[in-house]
C-alpha cells in the first residue's frame, strides 16, 4: 500500500514499508540528498528535517509516524532564495566540512521559528548536533546575530 | 635498512627537485590537460591553472576538500601573483591523473628539510609512499592531502610559483602584440598594462598566446610587502554550497542502477570470517545477494537501509584468533613493563642525557598516558564502484589522496591504472581517517564490486563499524623524568615512551635544558594505527606541556613565566606565550572556583599557545568557560580561515581531552556509536578567542596546530584550581576534586 509524504511542498505517494526511516527514504527513495546520516540512532542530529514545523532527528522516524505530516529538508528550506539563518551562516563562515550544517540549519530554524530571541541556554538545550570541525563558537555568533536583529535589528545590535 | 620513507626522500631528491620553485609544465603537458579537462574558449597557461577568454581563472588543485578552506587560500595565493581580479577565481579538484601528481608537496617537505633525517619523513605521508602506482618516477604520484600542507607546500611551492610564470607568459604574449620590450609592461586587476602608453589588454585576449610559450622555471615572486590579496579575508568558495545542502559528497554519489551495501566486519582486528547463515535475511524485501569477504560479510540491497537491517540481523561467526583476548588494562601493563625493563632505544641525547640523573637526590618521575582515539568524521567511511565486465573499474569516495586512491583500487583489483577512474569526492571530514595506508572502506567496495559486476554499488560503513574499524590514533605511555637545579630551572629531562613504530621527532622539546635523553620502546599490538589531527604532537604536547607544568609548581615558580625562561632564544614560542597570556589575563586574580591553564605546542611549522580558563564544582564538574588561543603561522594567507582552522583544532582536541577513549576488550573495540564516544556540543563549548602572532618564519599548517595543547592547558588549569594532577586522559570520568579529609571517619 502506498504511502503518502509531503516533502517541500511536492506530494509524494511511496511503496515502501512503514517502518522505513525518513531519512533513507529522503535520500534513496527522494534523491534528497542533502540531509545527512551521522549516526543512525538520533544522536548526532545531521539528519535534522522539520516535521510540520518541528525539528526531528529523521533517521529515527519511521516514515509510517509521519503519514499526512509536511516535511521540509534543506533543500526546501529557502524555497529558493537563502533563509536568514543561511545567511547568517555565510556572514559568519560557519562551516567546514559542512557535513553537518544542513542539520544544525534545520535545528535552529526550527528554534528560531518559535522563539525568535532565545538565550544561550536555551540554544544549548535545543541544539544538540555534533559538528566534528568543531565550528561551535562561529554557531554561537550566527545564532546571536540572528537573536539580535529579531530583537530589532541594527539600532540594538550596534551597541 | 631501507624504509619506505627513505625511499620517499630519494625519490624527492631524484625527482629533480627545484630548489626554488616548482618544476613547471612544458607545452606539451599543458595540452594533455587542456584535452582531460579544458572547456571551449579556456586552456592552461601553467601548471594547475587555466585563463578563460572573459579572464576566469580556474585552479585545478591537487587537494581534496575536506572543510578546511585551502582551496580558496590556494586562489588568493595564485591571483596575488598574477595580479588578477578575485571575482575571477575559481578552484576545482584535481582529477586523480599523473599530470595532476603534486610533486610540491614532496618537494616542500624536501626543502623543509633543515632538520631532516631517514625518520622524519611525515607520518601522514608514510603510507603514500607504497601505494602510488608502485613507481615514483619524475613526478611523485601523490595527492595527499594532510600534514597541514596544503597551503604551506602546495602553495608556496606550487600555485604561487605556476601563477607568477603564467603572469610573466602573459606579459610575454602582450609584448608580442604591442610590439615592445616586456621590461615596460606590468599587471594590475587582471589586465597586462604597457607602462609607457597606458594601454592595456585583458588577461582573456592574452591566455591562448601566452599558453603557447614555455615557462620560466625559476618566475620572480611578488614581495610580501605588496600583497593586496594574501593576507585578506575573503569569503570561502566552499560555503555558499555547504549552507544550501547542494555540496554532494562522497555518500552522495548516485548513479543509474545503484545498489547499496552495508558491511559487518569482524570485531577482532585481524579476525576471520568462518560462517554466516545467509538464509536468515536473503528471503527480505530488496536484499539482493550476501558477499563474503575473508574478514567480513557485505549486503548488498536495493537500499540502504534494508542492507543496514539485513546485516544487523545476520548473525556471522569469526574467529579473532590470538588477538581475541586482547584489553585495554592488559595493554596498559605492556606499556609499564615495557618502560621499565626496555629494551628503551635513544634516538636523541643532549648533555650527558639520562647519565645526568645518576647521583641526584630528588628525581621527579612521572607517567602519563593518552588512549586509542577514533577519527570519527561525522560522514562516516564510504565508497561506490562500478566494476564493468569489460574490465574497468569506476571508484567514487572521499579520500585524502586521489591519485593513491587510484593505485590502491588498481592494484586491489588487479587492474593497470589505466583501467581504473577515481572520482574524488569532497569528504565530510577526514583529520586523517581518509589518508592512504587507511583505506579499508575502499578494500571493502572495491572487493565487493569485483564480486558483483556491472552494478555500481555504494558501500557505507554504519557509525557502529566507522568507530569500530578504524586506524586508531595510538595508545601511548610515557615515562618522564627530571632533576631541578638550585635555582628550580630543569637541568635533566628523559622522556622515555612507548612507540608503535618508530621514533618521534615531536617528542623533543623546544625548551633550553642543558641535559635530555629521548627514548622508545616498541610495543606490538593487533590494534590498526594512524595519523590523527596532529599526530605525533597530539600525544606528546599533552606529555611535554603537563611535566613542564609539574616542574614549575614543583620550583614554586609562576607556570608562564617558567617557560619563558627556558625559551630565551626561542621569540617566537615566547612571544606566542606572551599574547596569549595578554589576551587572556593571566595575572587577573579568578574566584576560587575557577583557575587557568597554559599550554604551548609547535606543530607543523605553527606555534600555539593556549589558556583554559575553568570552573571545578564542589561536586567536582568541570566547566571550561574560555580558551584564549595565540597563534604564530608566519603569516596567515587568509586570517579569518586561519583563526576557523584553530578554533576548530581547539574543539577537537577539547572532544579528545574530556571524553575521547577507545577501549579493547576481548580484542575487539567496545565503543559503539556516539553515545559512548562522545563530543563536545554547542552548550558545552568555550568561549573561544584566537590571535594571531605575525612573524617573519615560513608559513606554518593551519588544520592541526590548535589541537595539541587543548588537553594539557585543560589539565594544568584543573591543577591550578583543586590540585588534581590529570595524567591519564579523557579528563571526565576521574575525581577532579582532592577528597575532603572525614574527620568522624574511624
Amino acid at each position: 500500500m502506498a504511502i503518502p509524504l509531503t516533502v517541500n511542498g511536492v506530494a509524494h505517494r511511496l511503496e515502501v514499508e512503514p517502518d522505513a526511516p525518513l531519512l533513507w527514504v529522503l535520500r534513496d527513495e527522494l534523491h534528497l540528498t542533502g540531509s545527512k546520516f551521522g549516526c543512525g540512532i538520533g544522536a548526532c542530529g545531521a539528519c535534522t528535517v522539520h516535521v510540520s514545523g518541528k525539528a526531528m532527528r529523521s533517521c529515527t522516524v519511521p516514515l509510517g509516524s509521519v503519514v499526512g505530516a509536511d516535511i521540509t529538508t534543506i533543500e526546501g528550506l529557502g524555497a529558493g532564495a537563502l533563509t536568514a539563518v543561511q545567511k547568517a551562516w555565510i556572514e559568519h563562515q560557519v562551516p567546514q566540512c559542512g557535513y553537518c550544517q544542513p542539520g544544525m540549519i534545520m535545528a535552529v530554524s526550527a528554534l528560531l521559528a518559535g522563539n525568535p530571541q532565545p538565550t544561550d541556554a536555551e540554544v544549548a538545550i535545543a541544539v544538540t548536533n555534533i559538528c566534528r570541525c568543531g565550528t561551535y563558537s562561529r554557531i554561537r555568533s550566527a545564532v546571536r546575530s540572528l537573536t539580535r536583529a529579531a530583537a530589532g535589528g541594527g539600532s540594538r545590535s550596534g551597541t | 635498512m631501507t624504509t619506505r620513507r627513505a625511499v620517499l626522500i630519494a625519490a624527492a631528491s631524484a625527482a629533480g627537485a627545484l630548489l626554488i620553485g616548482y618544476s613547471l609544465w612544458p607545452s606539451k603537458w599543458r595540452r594533455r590537460a587542456d584535452s582531460l579537462l579544458s572547456r571551449p574558449g579556456e586552456r592552461f597557461v601553467a601548471n594547475w591553472l587555466k585563463i578563460a577568454d572573459d579572464d576566469t581563472i580556474t585552479l585545478i588543485v591537487p587537494h581534496c576538500d575536506m572543510g578546511t578552506g585551502i582551496f580558496t587560500a590556494l586562489a588568493q595565493m595564485a591571483a596575488e601573483e598574477l595580479d588578477a581580479e578575485w571575482r575571477t577565481m575559481h578552484a576545482e579538484t584535481a582529477p586523480a591523473d599523473w599530470l595532476f601528481a603534486n610533486g610540491a608537496l614532496a618537494e616542500g617537505f624536501v626543502l623543509d628539510g633543515r632538520h631532516m633525517t631517514r625518520n622524519s619523513v611525515p607520518a601522514f605521508l608514510q603510507g603514500a609512499v607504497a601505494g602510488a602506482f608502485g613507481v615514483i618516477a619524475a613526478h611523485i604520484n601523490l595527492q595527499t592531502t594532510g600534514g597541514s600542507s596544503a597551503v604551506r607546500m602546495t602553495g608556496v611551492y606550487g600555485m604561487r610559483v605556476a601563477a607568477a610564470a603564467a603572469r610573466e607568459m602573459l606579459i610575454r604574449a602582450a609584448a608580442a602584440r604591442l610590439h615592445a620590450p616586456a621590461a615596460e609592461f606590468d599587471t594590475a586587476a587582471s589586465r597586462v598594462v604597457h607602462v609607457p602608453s597606458g594601454r592595456s589588454l585583458r588577461f582573456g585576449e592574452l591566455a591562448a598566446a601566452a599558453a603557447q610559450y614555455e615557462p620560466s622555471s625559476h618566475p620572480k615572486l611578488k614581495s610580501k610587502s605588496r600583497y593586496r590579496l594574501v593576507g585578506r579575508s575573503v569569503p570561502r568558495f566552499d560555503v555558499p554550497d555547504k549552507v544550501s545542502g547542494a555540496t554532494r559528497y562522497g555518500i552522495d554519489v548516485d548513479l543509474p542502477e545503484i545498489r547499496y551495501g552495508a558491511i559487518k566486519i569482524a570485531p577482532v582486528f585481524g579476525g576471520k570470517l568462518v560462517s554466516v547463515d545467509e538464509a536468515t535475511v536473503l528471503h527480505r524485501r530488496g536484499i539482493e545477494r550476501i558477499v563474503r569477504l575473508d574478514d567480513a560479510v557485505v549486503v548488498i540491497a536495493d537500499r540502504f537501509w534494508r542492507a543496514r537491517d539485513a546485516a544487523d540481523a545476520l548473525t556471522p561467526v569469526f574467529d579473532g584468533g590470538a588477538n581475541g583476548v586482547v584489553s585495554s588494562q592488559a595493554l596498559r601493563e605492556r606499556h609499564r613493563e615495557a618502560l621499565k625493563n626496555g629494551p628503551i632505544k635513544r634516538d636523541m641525547t643532549i648533555g650527558r642525557g639520562s647519565d645526568a640523573l645518576q647521583g641526584i637526590a630528588t628525581v621527579i618521575e612521572r607517567f602519563y598516558n593518552v588512549p586509542y582515539l577514533a577519527h570519527a568524521p561525522l560522514e562516516p567511511v564510504n565508497g561506490t564502484a562500478l566494476f564493468q565486465k569489460s574490465g574497468e573499474l569506476s571508484v567514487w569516495a572521499g579520500t585524502q589522496d586521489a591519485l593513491g586512491a587510484r593505485a590502491f583500487c588498481a592494484k586491489l583489483a588487479g587492474l593497470d591504472p589505466h583501467n581504473v577512474t577515481f572520482h574524488q569526492q569532497p569528504s565530510g571530514g577526514a583529520f586523517g581517517r581518509r589518508l592512504p595506508g587507511h583505506w579499508n572502506f575502499l578494500k571493502y567496495v572495491v572487493k565487493t564490486a569485483m564480486a558483483a559486476p556491472g552494478v555500481p554499488i555504494k558501500l557505507i560503513f554504519t557509525r557502529e563499524q566507522d568507530l569500530q574499524h578504524d586506524y586508531y590514533r595510538p595508545n601511548v605511555t610515557s615515562r618522564m623524568r627530571a632533576a631541578l637545579g638550585k635555582d628550580g630551572m630543569p637541568l635533566v629531562w628523559v622522556n622515555d615512551y612507548t612507540s608503535d613504530d618508530a621514533a618521534n621527532a615531536e617528542a623533543h622539546v623546544l625548551y633550553a635544558i642543558p641535559n635530555q635523553a629521548y627514548g622508545s620502546v616498541k610495543v606490538a599490538t593487533h590494534v590498526p594505527t594512524g595519523p590523527w589531527r596532529s599526530v605525533e604532537a597530539s600525544w606528546h604536547g599533552f606529555f611535554i606541556e603537563s611535566f613542564i607544568d609539574e616542574l614549575a609548581y614543583a620550583a614554586r615558580q609562576d607556570p608562564l613565566q617558567y617557560r619563558l625562561r627556558l625559551l630565551k632564544d626561542k621569540p617566537r614560542h615566547a612571544a606566542t606565550l606572551a599574547l596569549a597570556a595578554e589576551k587572556a589575563g593571566w595575572n587577573n586574580p579568578l574566584p576560587a572556583a575557577r583557575g587557568r591553564g597554559i599550554a604551548m605546542v609547535e606543530c607543523f611549522g605553527t606555534i600555539a599557545t593556549h589558556i583554559a580558563e575553568i570552573e571545578v564544582s564542589n561536586s567536582g564538574e568541570l566547566k571550561v568557560q574560555r580558551i584564549t588561543s595565540a597563534a604564530d603561522c608566519g603569516m596567515a594567507i587568509n586570517p579569518d580561515g586561519f583563526k576557523a582552522q584553530i578554533e576548530g583544532g581547539i574543539v577537537f582536541g577539547l572532544s579528545a581531552a574530556l571524553h575521547g577513549a577507545i577501549t579493547l576488550d576481548h580484542g575487539a573495540v567496545t565503543q559503539r556509536n556516539f553515545p559512548q564516544y562522545d563530543m563536545v556540543r554547542l552548550g558545552d563549548c568555550p568561549d573561544i578567542e584566537v590571535h594571531i602572532h605575525e612573524s617573519d618564519a615560513p608559513l606554518g599548517g593551519a588544520g592541526e596546530p590548535g589541537t595539541p595543547p587543548v588537553a594539557p592547558c585543560i589539565t594544568n588549569a584543573i591543577f591550578a584550581t583543586t590540585g588534581v594532577r590529570i595524567r591519564e586522559l579523557p579528563v571526565l570520568g576521574q575525581p577532579l576534586r582532592l577528597p575532603t579529609p572525614k574527620p568522624h571517619d574511624s
